[in-house]
């Protein structure tokens, strides 16, 4: 009997050893990437507009239905061109607002005319399904003022990007919660 | 039509040689197209191609791409409004980190109910209402993130690299379910977890499978959990997240493949119990292990065990453990012996194992990015035409102008970081195999039936076909009432404490 009870013991013993250590190890662990965290910013994912080539994989590959990626305009860049390849596609029939001239898919450009002769493009982003096809044609014949964003307001800033994984040129990178957004500016720095 | 006037018209039409899907940035010449040296260890076929891409590639480049920069160029001038105020940029701001705190005390708040209903109320109705719930918020509503299991790739990542941190809810995320396990089992499993609690509420018709598959089968967490953590460390892919079964249902959205998979899963969860926390999911499987220190488990009498055998086949997760028949002195030796001989065998494996996975560790390189973009550009010439993602990385690469050599260093780099992770890789699986098959003959001296708390997920299903509980809930009145006629069993005194046969 005293055999046996000193048997149950140990291996409380042992047992309570090892809850101890375990603890210790989880907390160390926890500790230790607490204070690396420290005051660091949260990291969000962005697109660089600039290793960029929108080749369309953020209209299908990010976990949303509704990609959280959207084309945005720069307007101190934009043109306001008449013709503008973003809008139109190549060789429309007329320069106008009617749905065969459109080059986006879900006409979400919103072509507006302000000053003579000049044309603003805004972008609707409930409609934008971030398929870079205006992009790719802004870059070609305008000035690539429109090119695309992460829209934190809709990103849920997964652990691992899926769009990330499937982007060609890796253009997706980490930018601190401070500075979201990597936009583009008139002059292409260096 | 002023516009048109001083831009003519031809300036905006794709002239020959000049592509629609012209590149979007900088499609600067790319000097340095030399295919020679590092190449080679990338081509996976027709050596001969460098000749070719030598001689062609920067040919085609100079009549497909026009001259200088493409983007960097003001073509159109923004105009000098006069009344037109140019709007600014719509910059959205990230959700409040509200959602952050409030998921945390969620995390928190549905951990100590689980662990309540599981040890204290022993109600496994409240458990399934808990795990419904969970179901709803952390799945349907959080929509799967932050979860525990995707937080060891972050935890592996910002353990391993210098440059990369997580935040304090991933952290939380990460330790508090192994704390609480540590202590009262994997109630996080039982009703916490949404994963676990689809394919609990998914477990209508379980069956038992054999042991030595459970068994088998149950190596494959560990495996999964040293592949997660090796991509992870190295910054390669987070697999966990990539190839979770469930998320895309969370979602309503995301890879037909993985949703196929997802729903292959749930089927097979019908009769075969949460095929995914048993034989897959990497923080099971560290709960399970943790669980095995537990001083205040699960049980599945509320006092005492009375061996009535009424639940040995109650766990549909084989978790229920019947008390080890005495063994003859002839198989005790044998038993011993065998243990000793896989005790000696678990440095062989861990050696084995090492030696294979660094044999592997190209292939498990083809997961890198760097790796798979050198052998792309080696192969330019023969990346298949349907391949959308190689040829789009491709053209991304020849846009940057950086020469190949720089990406056949950076892969070379990334090989060597794989031969040594993969050799650590192949050491853990090793290592694995041997402590299981040392697991297998040992043997822990019990004289009641008890959930083994690696397999026990704390789903509350035994609790009822005890007799003990019964009474306690006053059901019954009396044990004897429902135990089979003439089941003669020593059960109606008290047990002395651990009366040891073996």
């Amino acid at each position: 009997m005293a055999n046996s009870d000193t048997h149950v013991s140990r291996r409380d013993v042992l047992r309570d050893g090892l809850q101890m250590a375990a603890l210790l190890g989880v907390g160390g662990l926890g500790g230790y990437l607490l204070g690396k965290q420290g005051r660091r910013d949260l990291l969000l994912w962005q697109i660089d507009p600039y290793k960029c080539i929108a080749c369309g994989n953020c209209a299908t590959h990010c976990v949303l239905q509704d990609s959280a990626v959207k084309c945005v305009n720069s307007f101190p860049m934009c043109g306001y061109c008449d013709l503008c390849t973003g809008y139109f596609p190549p060789e429309p029939a007329a320069l106008n607002t009617a749905a065969e001239n459109q080059l986006c898919p879900t006409g979400a450009i919103v072509r507006r005319a302000v000053e003579e002769p000049y044309y603003e493009y805004t972008i609707d982003e409930d409609l934008c399904i971030a398929c870079g096809k205006c992009v790719v044609g802004c870059a070609a014949f305008g000035n690539a003022s429109l090119y695309l964003q992460v829209r934190h307001d809709r990103c849920l800033n997964c652990h691992e990007c899926s769009i990330a994984v499937a982007c060609p040129s890796q253009a997706f990178v980490r930018v601190p919660a401070s500075q979201p957004y990597l936009f583009k500016h008139r002059i292409r720095p260096a | 039509m002023q516009l048109l006037d001083s831009q003519p018209w031809s300036r905006c039409r794709p002239t020959e040689g000049e592509s629609l899907r012209a590149l979007p940035s900088g499609a600067a010449e790319r000097g340095g197209r030399e295919a020679g040296g590092d190449a080679s260890r990338f081509r996976i076929q027709r050596p001969r191609a460098s000749l070719w891409a030598v001689v062609i590639i920067p040919a085609l480049a100079a009549l497909l791409l026009p001259g200088g920069s493409v983007s960097g160029e003001e073509r159109f001038p923004p105009p000098d409004f006069t009344y037109h105020k140019m709007p600014e940029t719509p910059a959205p701001a990230p959700d409040s980190p509200l959602w952050d705190l409030i998921d945390t005390a969620a995390l928190f708040a549905a951990l100590m109910v689980a662990t309540y209903l599981a040890l204290s109320r022993r109600s496994r109705n409240g458990l399934l209402i808990l795990a419904g719930l969970s179901l709803l918020w952390f799945g349907f509503q959080r929509e799967g993130c932050v979860c525990p299991i995707g937080a060891i790739q972050d935890v592996a990542e910002a353990a391993c690299n210098v440059h990369r941190a997580v935040p304090i809810t991933v952290i939380l995320f990460f330790t508090a379910p192994i704390i609480f396990a540590l202590f009262f089992g994997r109630a996080f499993c039982a009703a916490v977890c949404p994963l676990g609690a689809i394919q609990e509420l998914m477990a209508i018709r379980p069956q038992h499978i054999p042991l030595w598959l459970e068994h088998a089968l149950g190596i494959l967490p560990w495996v999964y959990l040293g592949l997660a953590v090796l991509y992870a460390a190295t910054g390669t892919a987070y697999v966990i997240c990539e190839y979770d079964p469930f998320v895309a249902f969370f979602r309503r959205s995301g890879a037909t493949s993985m949703l196929i998979f997802g729903a292959c899963l749930l089927v097979i969860g019908i009769f075969i119990g949460r095929p995914y926390c048993r034989f897959l999911c990497p923080y099971g499987a560290i709960l399970g292990l943790v669980s095995k220190l537990a001083r205040w488990h699960v049980r599945i009498p509320p006092t005492h065990c009375i061996r009535c055998r009424l639940c040995e086949d109650a766990c549909p997760y084989g978790a229920i453990v019947a008390p080890p028949a005495p063994l003859s002195p002839g198989e005790r030796r044998k038993a011993r012996r065998r243990l000793v001989l896989f005790l000696a065998a678990v440095p062989v494996w861990i050696v084995v194992g090492a030696i294979v996975g660094r044999m592997g560790h190209a292939t498990l390189a083809r997961m890198d990015y760097q790796v798979r973009l050198a052998g792309w550009i080696a192969n330019e010439r023969e990346i298949d035409p349907n391949n959308k993602y190689a040829l789009d990385a491709v053209r991304a690469f020849e846009n940057t102008g950086e020469s190949a050599q720089k990406v056949f260093a950076a892969a070379a780099q990334r090989l060597d970081t794989f031969r040594f992770g993969s050799t650590l890789l192949g050491a853990w699986i090793g290592l694995v195999i041997g402590l299981k098959l040392v697991q297998l003959c040992t043997r822990t001296p019990r004289d009641d039936y008890h959930p083994d708390p690696r397999r026990c997920v704390a789903c509350g299903r035994c609790f009822w076909y005890c007799p003990e509980e019964r009474v306690r809930r006053g059901w019954i009145t009396s044990v004897e009432s429902v135990m089979p006629q003439g089941t003669a069993v020593a059960w109606t005194t008290p047990q002395t404490p651990s009366s040891k046969t073996a």
